[in-house]
């Protein structure tokens, strides 16, 4: 909402520093987004007085001026304006100043010139080119005393500041510069009244004519005023003025207008403006000669019912949206856009003003069906007040009269079927100090209350108070929307901040949010570094879950899974030359649900490493990249943190995260990427985060005694896995087998086709006892055997000298 | 002779004491091996021969041997220390140390992360656990059970993407599925699930149907907080609130709450801290107001409370809201929130602790 600070001194009667207000509006919860200085480009023009005329000696239609302009010295000015006359002031924009719309509309800057042979030393300006109105038949004679070289933004009143304010959907009063006064009224501790109209004293419009309630038709001058649909209009005023004359608004009023960026049309039309900047009333007013059937009608609209509104648009209506309408069809949407056909134009005489009141959220639901919003519907859907329209309408038809003209022809017509009163709450002081945690006394209630314009109709009886709310506040309907006020009107800093005892909540944290923690520090240390990706993308299968309302068909889905966004990050990243990368994303993805029943949403891990496995050193004789040992055993790592007792299965050609129970929770492997030639292989795993609570790992006794060591070199043949052979060596090794690692892999020729030799480094301990070797010779030898009977596996030559018993032991792994 | 054990067979050693200070590293393995050698070592035999003692000899005997085989140990542990430093010295002494030396891949958490946690942690030390909830929601959780009228323009405050999937039947309150557009909900399901006291703070993805551009996206976290319980007030909010700033940001930083509207709290505030860059004069950074927007908060509405189930004549709550990736951009400077969405390494690789 934009407002003017000159605007708003109208009704305050007192001068306003426009920062200040802002801040005061601010601390009343509406703040102030920007404050546009206007008129700033006129800060070069000065106030002059022309001493004296003369003909230009080289054209008829060229004067020279003598002109004082505040300097000791005279300045000669050519002038082609027709009204310059001697010892008038004019504005004066003096070399080296800037007219804001000069030639073209453009800045122009000002300089020593000679026209037709004559010097001039700047520029008598007329309103049009120093962007304040579209008069340009002549120089702006300024009704001024000033003294010349005054700045003209000092001597006549058009210095102003717009204040654009950030209005919340539940204040429609504040749309207005009325409710803007009220509540720098409040603020300042000032009272507020509405402005005088120049012109206006002599008028007097006497008040409307209310039908009785249940009439829902009358006539007003002969015109046939009527509410067909009182559940989408229920209240419509009406008045006919004839004889006005439409043309061009006066000064003030134009000015008005454009101090808060609306544009001035013509008398009539800116004065049904005016009284909806001011009053918040949205109004409108109709070429009376172009309604059909002398009648004015709020009904609903009729399918296949069409019309040209203002912005030339021709647009269909239906039912569920109310229509003005004469005799013949509709005229208008309600609330929304007047039509083109019954527009106000140059040569209306007579006027149809109607003022009504609609209900917001038909308005909303048919601004919305034409994809159209408007300052009428923008306030109608809000909610205006509903008992404030006689008032505004009186307004608006003195305006009419003292600006275009014209007389009224009979008292306005007032049809409210159904009235009703503001409503009255009851306001317990018990209550405000429960919820606000200060006893205010009754007397600082009442005056926050009366500040925004509520009655307090009845003293406290029975602890409460009876409150009549102001019909320009929709929004308040009950006990906690007062309280709300109170506190506001009060002031918020008013209130003590002081820790007082509280009660602490007895909910645990989610499990969930302790799982993610854990693996997301657990990738850290690992050293990868955590990335957020947009969580919408395009469709991957039928099991994609599909937006309504996408923002581009590219981003129509909720992911299924957290790779594809990672992978894109990888190949950015490669764009810039990065070429290691390690990132990891912990977030929610989705999959269609049973049909009618919501998506399955699951908390995923994703990662991805590609480039060199640690950073290259300078002593380093080669540097390694990432390999698919790197993402097992990262996989590995992860799941340990995100499905505990999930286990690694070697799928065709990746590896498969498996849990307790067999079901596939995820998965890990190279990956398919956009790489440049320059790029190491890209690798990334992606599974589920359980949701559930980890048991915490319990205690196992360390060991006391010394374990022994034996590395077995196996002849394993062709399509036998080491996994295969690690099974068997762990059955038949137990229960004094305590590990099982891989020490090398090798192919030679030296080695029977297709076989390799695989070297194993067992360790055997007993928890109590320090094991004899006879003791492991015997587990070796079963295991031996177990690796004959089972899988045909012999050692490779000569069995291996036993590894020193203070060899290094392996923690973990197993 | 000062320290004398008294036996002579022990005093005869002791002069050997304070030579070791100045022996190297083979001359003091030697000694070692004279003194304290598992074969042949004078003091071992000396600890030995004591279990051949008379028994009243042995006592005292066994006593002095002890406490100089201690003082010899500890005499040669100091002196072994000292030469290994000299060692150790001389070795590096032939190295350029201003070569590199050899690092290891550092991750980091994302800076939101590091934003998010900080604030839980806050939150976490005034009585409030972590709550979750899911992104898909009903209308009825995301708006109606907040007190959002239907058709009214505080809908218009939240742009909502709507899933084109059919309408959930799921009880209370179903209604077309969207994804949240904030975390409130969760405040509803958790009043529903848990009697009060109820304090939670509740991190979590949201959705608006905003373009992606250098101060929107359409995807973001949020951190709702909720406390419910008999007897809160406004002077809680704006002291738990005010608290939090002070810790978050500095001790001095100062706080304000000015009116504001949510559906869901009346009454509603803003909480603004000063501007941290400027320090309350006025920069570009606050637009000239010398304060910064933190979070929305306020009274939990009591309609909020009756659909959750509660008596809202007998508890009272408040609320509040924050966007850790706004906070995020203002802590670190970010010029465009895209940054925090690119998984750019050299900028994600800044944040690490």
């Amino acid at each position: 909402m934009n407002v003017s600070r000159r605007w708003l001194e109208a009704f305050l009667r007192r001068p306003l520093d426009a920062r200040d207000a802002a801040g005061r509006l601010a601390m009343l919860g509406a703040p102030v987004d920007a404050i546009e200085a206007l008129h700033a480009d006129l800060g070069g023009i000065v106030v002059a007085l022309v001493e004296e005329v003369r003909p230009h000696p080289q054209a008829d239609k060229l004067r020279l001026c003598v002109v004082n302009d505040g300097g000791a010295e005279r300045r000669q000015v050519v002038c082609g304006a027709p009204n310059v006359t001697a010892g008038r002031r004019y504005p004066f924009a003096p070399v080296g100043s800037r007219v804001p719309h000069g030639r073209d509309g453009q800045p122009m800057a000002i300089v020593r010139a000679k026209l037709r042979g004559e010097l001039s030393e700047g520029m008598l300006c007329s309103a049009r080119e120093l962007g304040l109105g579209q008069d340009a038949a002549g120089l702006w004679e300024l009704d001024t005393d000033a003294a010349p070289g005054t700045a003209l933004i000092d001597a006549v009143p058009i210095a102003d500041e717009r204040l654009i304010v950030d209005v919340t959907p539940n204040r429609p009063d504040l749309l207005c510069h009325k409710g803007i006064a009220r509540e720098l009224g409040a603020a300042y501790g000032v009272p507020f009244r509405l402005p005088e109209i120049p012109g206006a004293g002599s008028i007097d419009v006497p008040p409307a004519r209310r039908l009785a309630a249940g009439k829902t038709a009358t006539t007003v001058a002969g015109v046939r005023v009527a509410i067909d649909d009182v559940e989408g209009c229920p209240r419509l005023l009406g008045a006919v003025v004839r004889g006005v004359t439409v043309g061009p608004s006066p000064e003030w009023l134009r000015r008005r207008l454009e101090s808060v960026g609306a544009r001035s049309i013509n008398n009539v039309v800116d004065a049904t403006n005016c009284i909806l900047l001011e009053l918040n009333q949205p109004m409108h007013a109709y070429d009376l000669a172009c309604l059909r059937g002398g009648a004015v009608v709020a009904r609903r609209g009729r399918s296949g019912e069409r019309l040209t509104t203002l912005d030339g648009v021709e647009r269909g209506v239906t039912d569920q949206m109310t229509v003005i309408a004469d005799g013949d069809g509709a005229i208008g949407i309600a609330g929304v856009m007047g039509g083109a056909d019954s527009e106000v134009h140059a040569d209306t005489r007579d006027l149809f003003l109607e003022c009504a009141v609609f209900d917001p959220s038909r308005i909303r639901r048919t601004g919305r069906a034409l994809g159209l919003s408007t300052d009428a519907s923008y306030r109608f859907e809000r909610g205006i007040d509903r008992w404030g329209g006689a008032d505004a309408l009186r307004r608006c038809i003195e305006l009419v009269l003292a600006i275009a003209g014209g007389t009224l022809a009979e008292p306005p017509v007032d049809l409210w079927p159904q009235p009703t009163h503001p409503p009255r709450i009851f306001l317990r002081l018990e209550r405000v100090a429960r919820l606000l945690g200060v006893a205010l006394p009754l007397h600082a209630v009442e005056k926050a209350l009366v500040a925004i314009g509520a009655t307090v109709v009845a003293k406290p009886e029975d602890g409460r108070i009876a409150v009549d709310v102001p019909g320009w506040r929709p929004d308040l309907v009950a006990e906690i929307d007062l309280i709300e006020e109170v506190a506001r009107v009060h002031g918020y800093d008013q209130f003590p901040s002081e820790l007082r005892p509280y009660r602490v909540g007895t909910l645990p944290d989610a499990p969930l949010h302790g799982a993610m923690r854990d693996v997301r520090e657990g990738l850290v240390a690992l050293g990868l570094l955590e990335a957020s990706t947009l969580p919408l993308g395009p469709a991957v299968g039928p099991g994609s879950v599909a937006l309504q309302n996408p923002l581009s068909a590219e981003e129509g889905y909720l992911r299924q899974r957290l790779l594809p966004g990672l992978v894109r990050q990888v190949e950015r990243n490669w764009a810039v030359r990065t070429g290691d990368v390690r990132l990891f994303e912990i977030g929610t993805v989705f999959a269609a649900g049973a049909p009618g029943a919501r998506p399955i949403e699951r908390t995923h891990v994703a990662a991805v490493v590609t480039g060199l496995r640690a950073p290259a050193h300078w002593s380093d004789t080669h540097s390694a990249a990432f390999d698919v040992w790197d993402i097992k055993a990262l996989a590995e790592r992860v799941a340990a943190l995100a499905i505990p007792g999930a286990t690694i299965q070697v799928a065709a050609s990746a590896l498969e995260l498996c849990t307790a129970d067999g079901t596939v929770v995820g998965s890990a492997g190279p990956l398919a990427a956009d790489a440049p030639p320059w790029s190491t292989p890209l690798f990334g795993l992606e599974m589920v985060l359980d949701p559930g609570s980890r048991l915490p790992a319990p205690f196992r006794l360390l060991p006391a005694t010394p374990s022994s060591e034996r590395v077995l070199a196996l002849l394993l043949p062709e399509g036998t896995r080491v996994g295969q052979v690690e099974s068997v060596v762990r059955a038949a090794g137990a229960p004094l087998l305590e590990s099982v690692d891989v020490t090398s892999d090798y192919r030679g020729a030296d080695l029977p086709a297709g076989a390799r030799s695989v070297a194993f480094r067992l360790s055997f301990r007993a928890p109590a006892r320090t094991l004899e070797a006879a003791e492991v010779d015997a587990a070796e030898r079963r295991v031996l055997a177990a690796l004959h009977e089972r899988l045909g596996i012999e050692r490779r030559g000569a069995p291996l000298d036993t590894a020193p018993a203070a060899g290094p032991t392996t923690a973990g792994g197993d | 002779m000062p320290d004398a054990t008294g036996y002579s067979e022990l005093d005869a050693l002791l002069p050997r004491l304070a030579p070791l200070g100045s022996l190297d590293a083979g001359q003091l393995e030697q000694e070692h091996v004279v003194l304290l050698g598992r074969k042949g070592g004078a003091l071992t035999a000396l600890a030995r021969s004591v279990a051949a003692l008379p028994a009243e000899e042995r006592k005292s005997f066994g006593a002095a041997v002890n406490s100089l085989k201690q003082r010899f140990e500890a005499a040669f542990a100091a002196r072994a220390a000292v030469l290994d430093v000299e060692r150790q010295s001389r070795e590096t002494a032939g190295i350029d140390l201003t070569m590199p030396g050899r690092r290891r891949w550092t991750g980091a958490p994302h800076p939101v992360t590091r934003v998010i946690d900080e604030i839980l942690g806050l939150f976490g030390e005034l009585g409030f656990a972590v709550a979750l909830g899911p992104e898909v929601e009903t209308e009825w959780y995301n708006f109606l059970a907040l007190n959002f009228p239907a058709d009214h323009p505080a809908m218009d405050m939240h742009d909502t993407f709507y899933l084109a999937a059919p309408p959930a039947d799921e009880v209370p309150g179903g209604g077309r599925l969207l994804l949240r557009t904030h975390t409130s909900p969760v405040q509803i399901r958790t009043l529903l699930a848990s009697a009060p006291p109820v304090r939670v703070v509740t991190p979590g993805m949201v959705y608006r149907n905003d373009p992606f551009d250098a101060s929107h996206a359409p995807a973001f976290a949020q951190i709702e907080g909720l406390a419910v319980d008999e007897g809160i007030s406004f002077v809680d909010l704006k002291a738990t609130l005010a608290h939090f700033a002070r810790r978050f940001f500095t001790g001095t930083t100062a706080v304000r709450f000015r009116p504001s509207f949510f559906p869901f709290t009346e009454p509603s505030a803003e909480m603004d801290v000063a501007c941290q860059l400027c320090g309350g004069s006025g920069c570009a950074a606050c637009k000239g107001t010398g304060w910064v927007e933190i979070l929305g908060c306020g009274m939990v509405h009591p309609q909020v409370l009756a659909n959750a189930g509660l008596d809202a004549e007998r508890y009272t709550g408040f609320a509040f809201g924050m966007g850790p990736h706004r906070i995020a951009m203002q802590r670190y400077g970010l010029p465009d929130i895209r940054l925090l969405y690119e998984g750019d390494m050299r900028f994600l690789s800044r944040y690490a602790p």
